[in-house]
């Protein structure tokens, strides 16, 4: 199986309206919102690129990016 | 192809009008006097390859034909005057949309439900003023079934010509008699054709940015370039916009593009006006008793004549005021209170030798009717 | 191509509040058209009035913003004149069901192949927080100070009752239950609804004290159980979630075809 590994969560400042709404969902408390308002990356070592942020966001504003990093090396 | 000859009633010569001029869509409700439009239609469409829904109400029938448009069919909806209530949001959009569609209003007398299956042509002002804001609109009407077929065919033309709806103001009477009716050969009368963009597939094309001649090419729904179209003011593109600038620029264009066309789009026909000192004003069915009086008073030597409006929007204001110029009095012969009255007396010169002979009892006017009021203009007692 | 490639992109930020369910319900619907690889020049979007309507103003696709809850009605006549695009047509849920409840019954009935999708916030967002057919009772609006006393409809029943062929419900919070639901839905052939629970955090949320955005999609993960759970089961009161209807009836577009190959072959004859 070929794992998701993160690359990049892309984040469009002048889409975001910083609802909150990646934050609250991400299950790994990836995201948080800035003095701006706006969602921001703060842990990105813990992402599991389940993408919900990208999938719920309201304003179209997430990006995940990954890259495949085969497990074991094994590919199937 | 030859030409055809048939006996019809006048919604028949409307359905071979339409079908002439090219309809491949009608969608409607039925409605008394206009229903034998939908009955013809739901059977000689498909036999073409058009197509004919029955909708749930007028106001989907409305908005049926608008779709139907868009993707480049030329599209009839056909009523009367409670349905023509209801299309008026949807007629609205149409105008402000600039989607071509030919809506057939066969009218019948009163407010609400009025007189069903009797004559009435209380319809005039609101094919005018119907549906809500400002806005311009063409409406077309005829006395005979040869001029039903015509009318029929010049407002699937104009409305391709102007981008608009244009409204066929029919009545009870037109709608249910027979007649004879000579369909044209194929070719004999010209038809417009929808003009589409010649704009090439990935070049910016703007359906609201007219051509030096005026006229929007337009690309259909499904086709290569993928627009907005909606009933909010818009920019050229299409997309929703409040700026006042375009505000201003779009509700002129859309009422210019119909008032600035007046003498092109003006129909009528005359009757004995060259010398006339008393002149009878009519349209539709009324306009069979107006030519009928004036014909026999003519053999008694009597100086009248029949201008007979196959236009009324835009009212031919121009074309009113210089023919009843040098006449005595002008009698509007009409079956409501008095609507094409209104714009005569607007339109001439003196509006105080304008009168008006009309009924309101869903009984078509006679010749004898407008000879009684005659009488009285001309003091000859009653 | 990216989710971003079917978007007029030069009209964002779109016009939606901070957190509005309808921007998710957005999201959803592209990943599905983007999941099935259509063309956008073979998609029309018909919309109608409201904040949801303006969905068709933001999607890459031929777009019909229309009147206030007859988008269905313009979208038959697309469809009827042009069988071959697909038609979509988001509505919100005073659109599709007060002012636009005939059409939606009726295009229900024929099973025209349209996909309806009812992006249900239970107000009327745009006018600026009336209650809806789909408010329920108890609701506080501005037309409804007290709280409604009105019934609200299920949507899933009434467009089972009237013919639809393919009925679904989800929210806002299963964002990939929804495409997944959208891209079914979208492939059915005859009319298909998806009722998408989205949320008003302007209107709804601040007049009923369902705190933000994401507090009311948490909520409907909390009232909402899969179609066929034990949980909805035990307990009537939740909402169900997924495929409620999925069943095959001639589709009247196809249907209308056979009449015109029928007449042609009697006119030609
Ligand atoms: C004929 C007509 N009646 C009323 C309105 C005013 N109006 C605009 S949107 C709307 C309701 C919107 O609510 P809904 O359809 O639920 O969509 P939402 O804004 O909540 O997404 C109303 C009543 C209108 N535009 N047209
Ligand atoms: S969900 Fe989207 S709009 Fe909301 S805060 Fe996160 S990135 Fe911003
Ligand atoms: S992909 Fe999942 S884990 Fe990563 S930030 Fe988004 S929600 Fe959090
Ligand atoms: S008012 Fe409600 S429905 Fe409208 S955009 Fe704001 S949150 Fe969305």
């Amino acid at each position: 199986m070929a794992r998701q590994k993160l690359k990049e969560l892309e984040i469009n400042r002048d889409w975001c309206k910083g609802c909150g709404i990646c934050v609250k969902f991400c299950p790994k408390q990836v995201l948080e919102l800035d003095n701006k308002e706006k969602a921001t990356v703060v842990r990105p070592e813990d992402c599991i690129v389940c993408k919900l942020c990208e999938l719920r966001c309201p304003d179209l504003a997430i990006t995940v990016l990954t890259t495949q990093e085969d497990d074991n090396g094994k590919n199937d | 192809m030859e030409r055809t000859t048939k006996f019809v009633q006048g919604n028949e010569a409307c359905v071979e009008g339409a079908l002439y001029a090219g309809v491949n869509f009608y969608a409607g409700y039925p409605i008394t006097p206009s229903t034998e439009i939908a009955e013809a239609l739901s059977g000689r469409l498909p036999e073409i390859g058009g197509k004919f829904i029955q909708m749930e109400d007028e106001i989907a029938s409305m908005c049926a034909i608008i779709g139907a448009s868009l993707t480049g069919h030329k599209v009839l909806t056909a009523t009367s005057g409670p349905g023509f209530s209801l299309k008026q949001e949807a007629i609205g959009y149409a105008c402000m949309a600039e989607i071509p569609c030919v809506i057939a209003n066969v009218q019948r007398g009163g407010p609400s439900t009025g007189n069903p299956t009797h004559v009435g042509q209380g319809d005039i002002n609101q094919a005018r003023w119907g549906t809500h804001g400002d806005h311009a609109i063409i409406a077309l009407t005829a006395s005979n079934h040869q001029d039903v077929f015509a009318m029929t065919v010049e407002a699937f033309n104009m409305a391709e010509t102007y981008r608009t709806p244009v409204v066929l103001l029919f009545d009870e009477v037109v709608g249910h008699m027979r007649e004879k009716l000579v369909i044209p050969a194929p070719g004999e009368v010209e038809i417009v054709d929808r003009l589409r963009t010649s704009v090439p597939k990935g070049v910016d094309y703007r359906p609201y940015l007219p051509r030096e001649d005026g006229r929007l090419p337009m690309s259909d729904f499904g086709d290569k370039h993928r627009y907005n179209v909606t009933g909010l003011y818009h920019d050229m593109w299409g997309f929703p916009s409040a700026n006042p600038k375009i505000v201003n620029e779009l509700l002129r264009h859309l009422v210019d593009k119909i008032e600035n066309n007046v003498d092109s789009i003006t129909r009528y026909k005359e009757y004995f006006l060259d010398d006339a000192q008393y002149i009878l004003i009519s349209y539709g069915s009324s306009a069979r008793s107006a030519i009928h009086m004036a014909k026999n008073r003519r053999e008694k030597n009597e100086k009248i004549g029949v201008l007979e409006l196959q236009s009324i929007w835009p009212f031919p204001s121009e074309l009113v005021r210089e023919k009843c110029a040098n006449a005595k009095a002008v009698v509007v012969v009409e079956m409501n209170m008095g609507q094409v009255l209104a714009q005569v007396k607007a339109a001439v010169d003196e509006p105080n030798k304008v009168f008006l002979a009309n009924r309101i009892d869903g009984k078509l006017i006679t010749p004898t009717d407008i000879k009684g009021l005659l009488r009285v203009i001309q003091g000859r007692g009653i | 191509m990216a989710v971003q490639d079917y978007l007029r992109q030069r009209f964002f930020p779109h016009m939606w509040c901070p957190g509005c369910g309808h921007g998710t319900v957005l999201n959803s619907l592209l990943r599905a058209v983007e999941e099935l690889g259509l063309d956008k020049n073979n998609i029309v979007m018909t919309s109608g009035i409201g904040c949801s309507a303006r969905i068709s103003g933001y999607v890459d696709f031929h777009s019909l913003h229309t009147l206030h809850g007859r988008a269905l009605a313009f979208a038959t006549g697309v469809k009827m004149s042009k069988p071959e695009l697909t038609l979509l047509v988001p509505m919100g849920d005073g659109d599709a069901l007060a002012i636009g409840g005939n059409h939606f019954i009726h295009a229900a009935r024929r099973n025209i192949d349209i996909t309806a999708i009812v992006m249900n916030n239970r107000i009327y967002g745009m006018t600026g927080g009336q209650f809806s057919p789909l408010s329920g009772c108890g609701i506080k609006a501005t037309t409804a100070p007290y709280t409604t006393i009105d019934n609200n409809f299920d949507v899933v029943e009434l467009a089972t009752a009237a013919g639809a062929t393919f009925v679904a419900r989800t929210t806002t919070y299963h964002a990939k239950e929804a495409t997944s639901l959208l891209k079914k839905a979208i492939l059915h052939k005859g009319f298909s609804v998806v009722e998408i629970l989205s949320q008003c955090p302007t209107h709804f949320g601040r007049k009923n004290k369902e705190g933000d955005a994401a507090q009311m999609m948490e909520n409907y993960k909390n009232i909402t159980a899969p179609v066929g759970s034990k949980a909805l089961e035990e307990n009537p009161a939740l909402w169900g979630r997924g495929i409620f209807v999925e069943r095959e009836r001639p589709e009247y577009c196809t249907e209308y075809g056979k009449i015109v190959e029928l007449a042609m072959k009697g006119a030609a004859k």
